[in-house]
């Protein structure tokens, strides 16, 4: 069985990088793979993956991560200023983030408009896949 | 485009990324098995006659920072550039001791490896601020959209280094430089292979534009 578990933006909008770091590699250490509403900092997704090296071990061999947000590259005029006026107003709150444990997600591919989960619950069980569309 | 805006950016002076600085650090940067030791090793032997790194296809086989002091590079109308090159280990969100049980080491060897490499890992990340440009060197073989090789140019642009990319293995018949260029838009993309030296003179050239 997979277990997703949901962060709303809320929960992690008045936390430090140190303590959003720490509460997502807590979550994947119990095998459970996260849904993050929006998007880490640069720095903290860096942060991210040094924290996961800091505590890679036989059991727990690292994470995957993908981030899905709207791509503003594609917009114009009115609705590329619309897109940069919520960008200010909600920060980091746009998109997606997914991160799992490497036990269990096997891989994740991001193709711009959505994400494939690749999992594998068990050795010797069948890959899996599961799809986000945006 | 880009090479458009820093012609533009020259013409005002601003063009140079390394020019302020005596000691410049050009980091090669990117995930495990992209080519950074071999590219290491092809910038080293071009111009001071050595090889640098050590080379294999398993994953994470540089675990440490290397660098090579002065490096001189020059083209054909005399502009140069001098640098030290610093590879760097593969930068990865998983280490698996499965994976290197598999490539056949035993198990005392796996879980050295694997410990070896996260610490390379965390190395690389800590070494992003000392970088004055990095090459960020990407198997053409491979998906671009990857979260790792978007983390490792995202942390670059918020640190304002100068970003070049490097699309390796133009050799191999899967090679895909253009979804490359689709991925990243905003960076100047060059293809190479390190292995065998192609499109190399073109690779120099642009480090040397770079440097102005």
């Amino acid at each position: 069985m997979v277990t997703f578990q949901f962060v709303p933006y809320h929960d992690m909008q008045h936390l430090s990088s140190s303590k959003r770091i720490q509460k997502l590699i807590s979550i994947v250490k119990n095998e459970k793979i996260v849904v993050m509403e929006g998007r880490l900092r640069k720095e903290e997704e860096a942060g991210l993956i040094e924290e996961t090296m800091n505590s890679v071990s036989r059991a727990f061999p690292g994470i995957e991560i993908g981030v899905i947000y709207p791509e503003s590259g594609k917009l114009q005029g009115f609705e590329k200023l619309k897109n940069n006026v919520v960008n200010l107003l909600l920060g980091d709150r746009q998109g997606f983030t997914v991160v799992g444990p490497a036990s269990i997600v096997k891989k994740i591919v991001r193709n711009p408009g959505k994400l494939e989960l690749f999992t594998e619950e068990a050795k010797g069980s069948k890959t899996t896949k599961r799809r986000r569309k945006k | 485009m880009a090479s458009f805006i820093r012609k533009i950016l020259k013409a005002l002076g601003l063009g140079s990324l390394f020019g302020r600085k005596d000691n410049v650090k050009l980091g090669l940067y990117g995930p495990p098995n992209g080519g950074k030791s071999t590219l290491a090793n092809r910038i080293s032997k071009d111009w001071l006659g050595e090889e640098m790194s050590t080379v294999s296809h398993i994953a994470h086989e540089t675990r440490e920072i290397v660098m090579k002091e002065q490096i001189n590079i020059t083209n054909e109308k005399g502009q140069g550039l001098t640098f030290s090159l610093v590879d760097t280990p593969g930068i990865s969100t998983r280490i698996d001791y499965e994976d290197f049980l598999k490539r056949g080491m035993k198990k005392s060897q796996a879980k050295a490896r694997a410990k070896e490499a996260t610490k390379g890992v965390i190395d690389s990340i800590k070494w992003l601020d000392d970088m004055d440009a990095v090459v960020v060197v990407l198997d053409s073989t491979k998906d671009p959209y990857s979260q790792v090789n978007i983390t490792i140019i995202g942390n670059l642009q918020a640190r304002k280094i100068p970003v070049l990319i490097v699309a390796n293995k133009v050799d191999l018949k899967r090679s895909n430089m253009d979804l490359i260029k689709a991925a990243f838009p905003q960076y100047e993309v060059v293809g190479i292979s390190a292995k065998y030296g192609k499109n190399m003179k073109d690779f120099y050239e642009i480090l040397i534009d770079f440097a102005g």
